[in-house]
């Protein structure tokens, strides 16, 4: 058992993972580029024009693949921080962290397509429907962690207090989308919910598809380049760090 | 019975003390000493259990008191820097609540008797919170007259104590420690003891050895 | 384990007769927040009776939050917490004995004043008591999630505004069945299907909120 807890405890350490992410971000940064392009051609050029919605609709492939991560991102960050709080890692926590901004930009870019889709659409910027309100929510979320980590000086310390907020957030996250929904249903307005899937063109999903792989590889690629001034700065005064090239210089 | 194997606690970014070890028996006192931000009020915290430590081990009985912590709560007595008393409360009020979170059975009658052991004799009834720090402190410090716990983890205990109190309280130590209790303290002033042995960790130096 | 629960609960009360501004500033804020907002809105009474129910809810919510910085933030700075977190008593009981305490004191009296309150917004007897209703039902789960938020900010600079920000959002389901619910008998739909939400909503959170906050006491008081 004790030996075990070692072996995690070395194979999550900072030193080791400083230079893999090093090594890993540019291949995530290149496949990020490479499948953002192919994504935004094949979703501007290829695919074909809504014959109800014109044009317009074409942001859907920015904005259904950024709400699909701003979720993922935040169930990727209750993984790490429950792995922080069971296994008391230092690197989950600093994962944690890393992926927060992303998460956080991810549901502001899904809240502001979503927007921009729905002028043109239902000839508001805003509707209170059930989707865009647990967005908000969830943007509301991710403000609460990085609101609450800056606040706490003492890294590990916050590192702690953030995780046990991100799983009660993610504990929340059904119970709010589910209340928003039936709150949505009672009060039913003007708004037109948006049936999408079924009635879509192939090439409409592939391309989405492709930008929901490209958004994937791009949180990737920024949390390990975050990662890594992460542990840059909380690690400054291990020796490891200032035996590295790029400091030595 | 007590034991501490390669603790290690970091605050903020800095290692406070590491490699920490040693170990405590019946009928012993531990004085820590350094100096300020040497990590003695740090060291206490972890020993009680507040503070989790980045890496190694604080064992009590052989088993981790973090695997225990009702258990091991009712055999340690822990005053830190703060009282632990409301300010609203009166004396007397203040220690029957705190005596009944220990598990404690303590009839009023006998709360009286502690108080006015302490000195505090006709301020029993009064709200804690006109009192002077030394009385505030006395009422803390009352617990351990009621305390039926083996281990005793004093932080600073005679700050704020006039001369009397600190006498009384010293006996109140050497008492418990010959009938077979530990303690671990830390302070400025010497410890006097009149059986027992007092051992000696100085925290803050390049290398922490062991006692 | 219960008489420790009963020691806690029986020293917070305590402790609110003896300092009573504290239960009066969360009442007040209720009522005056309650009373403004037909001076913004207007004195239509069918504009202020459609408006009721979440007014109410919304001025409970910020009311219940207001009143959580002292839940904990007393307990922390004179060293209470700490001892009550290595007595050999659990912790989660005795934080459940906390928000008990702090419901009674805080939760309460905006349910009793509610009917009052309710008369200046010209809501039908029959919608003053499931408003009576869901805020019995719901404040309990406000003041249990609400010290979540108590207990991670504790101490921390900026703590009040801070914990607006973690908690409102967790409050939301709350708001929306408790609002819901007035309003669906108000409306003739029948409410019981948002009071069973609520009833739900509390037995998660008298599960769950006492670990989450004892887990957050335990970083916090490091």
């Amino acid at each position: 058992m004790s030996s075990n807890r070692i072996n995690w405890f070395k194979y999550s350490s900072p030193a080791t993972f400083y230079p893999l992410a090093g090594k890993l971000a540019p291949w995530f940064t290149a496949i990020a580029v490479i499948l953002i392009m192919v994504g935004l051609y094949m979703g501007f050029f290829v695919a074909p024009t809504d014959y109800k919605q014109g044009e317009g609709y074409r942001i859907i492939f920015v904005h259904v693949p950024a709400s699909w991560m701003s979720m993922f991102i935040y169930l990727v960050m209750a993984f790490w921080a429950a792995m922080g709080l069971v296994f008391n890692t230092r690197m989950s926590g600093m994962m944690v962290q890393s992926l927060a901004p992303t998460g956080a930009m991810f549901t502001f870019l899904a809240l502001w397509t979503g927007a921009f889709w729905g002028k043109p659409m239902w000839g508001t910027w805003w509707v209170w429907d059930a989707r865009l309100t647990s967005e908000l929510i969830l943007f509301f979320l991710y403000i609460g962690y990085i609101a609450l980590h800056s606040s706490i000086d003492d890294n590990r310390r916050a590192d702690r207090a953030t995780a046990i907020l991100v799983l009660v957030g993610v504990v929340n996250i059904p119970i709010i989308y589910y209340s928003v929904q039936w709150w949505n249903t009672l009060h039913q307005g003007a708004s037109v919910s948006v049936k999408s899937g079924s009635s879509m063109a192939s090439v409409m999903l592939i391309s989405m598809l492709i930008m929901a792989f490209a958004f994937w590889a791009y949180t990737i690629a920024i949390s390990l380049a975050r990662v890594r001034s992460i542990i840059l700065e909380r690690e400054r005064d291990k020796q490891w760090v200032s035996e590295l090239p790029e400091i030595k210089q | 019975m007590l034991e501490v194997n390669n603790l290690e606690v970091i605050r903020g970014d800095r290692s406070l003390f590491s490699e920490l070890g040693f170990s405590l028996n019946t009928g012993e006192l531990l004085h820590l000493l350094g100096h300020n931000g040497s990590g003695k009020t740090t060291l206490l915290r972890t020993l009680c259990g507040l503070i989790k430590p980045s890496q190694g081990v604080v064992s009590w009985k052989g088993m981790n008191i973090r695997r225990q912590r009702d258990e091991f709560a009712l055999e340690m007595l822990f005053l830190g820097h703060l009282n632990g008393i409301k300010a609203d409360l009166t004396a007397v009020e203040n220690l029957r609540i705190l005596s009944r979170l220990d598990g404690l059975d303590v009839s009023d009658d006998e709360l009286w008797q502690v108080l006015e052991k302490m000195g505090l004799y006709g301020h029993e009834d009064l709200a804690v919170g006109v009192l002077s720090q030394g009385q505030k402190r006395r009422v803390s410090l009352a617990r351990l007259l009621l305390s039926k716990s083996p281990l005793w983890l004093l932080d600073e205990p005679f700050t704020a104590l006039d001369k009397a109190a600190v006498d009384f309280l010293q006996t109140v130590i050497a008492e418990h420690v010959e009938n077979d209790g530990m303690v671990i303290l830390t302070t400025h002033q010497d410890v006097g003891l009149t059986t027992g042995e007092v051992k000696q960790l100085r925290l803050g130096w390049k290398k922490d050895g062991d006692v | 384990m219960f008489k420790a629960f009963y020691t806690v609960v029986m020293r917070d009360l305590l402790l609110a007769v003896r300092n009573r501004s504290d239960i009066l500033t969360t009442v007040f804020f209720f009522i005056i927040a309650i009373s403004l907002f037909p001076l913004g809105v207007g004195p239509e009474l069918n504009t202020l009776r459609e408006i009721a129910p979440g007014v109410f809810w919304v001025a409970a919510l910020l009311a219940s939050m207001l009143a959580l910085e002292r839940l904990f933030a007393i307990d922390y700075a004179d060293g209470t917490l700490e001892q009550m977190l290595i007595t050999p008593q659990p912790a989660t009981i005795l934080v459940l004995a906390k928000v008990l305490a702090h419901w009674l004191i805080t939760g309460v009296p905006l349910v009793l004043l509610s009917p009052l309150l309710g008369l200046q917004y010209d809501l039908s007897s029959e919608a003053i008591q499931v408003l009576m209703l869901t805020l019995f039902l719901g404040t309990p789960s406000l003041s249990l999630i609400g010290a979540i938020g108590a207990a991670l900010t504790l101490g921390l600079r900026g703590g009040g505004v801070l914990v607006s920000l973690l908690v409102l959002p967790l409050y939301i389901p709350v708001l929306i069945f408790g609002a819901g619910a007035v309003e669906a008998t108000v409306s003739g739909l029948g409410g019981a299907g948002h009071i069973s939400m609520l009833g739900a909503i509390f037995l998660l959170s008298l599960v769950l909120s006492p670990l989450a906050t004892v887990a957050a006491l335990r970083v916090s008081a490091e």
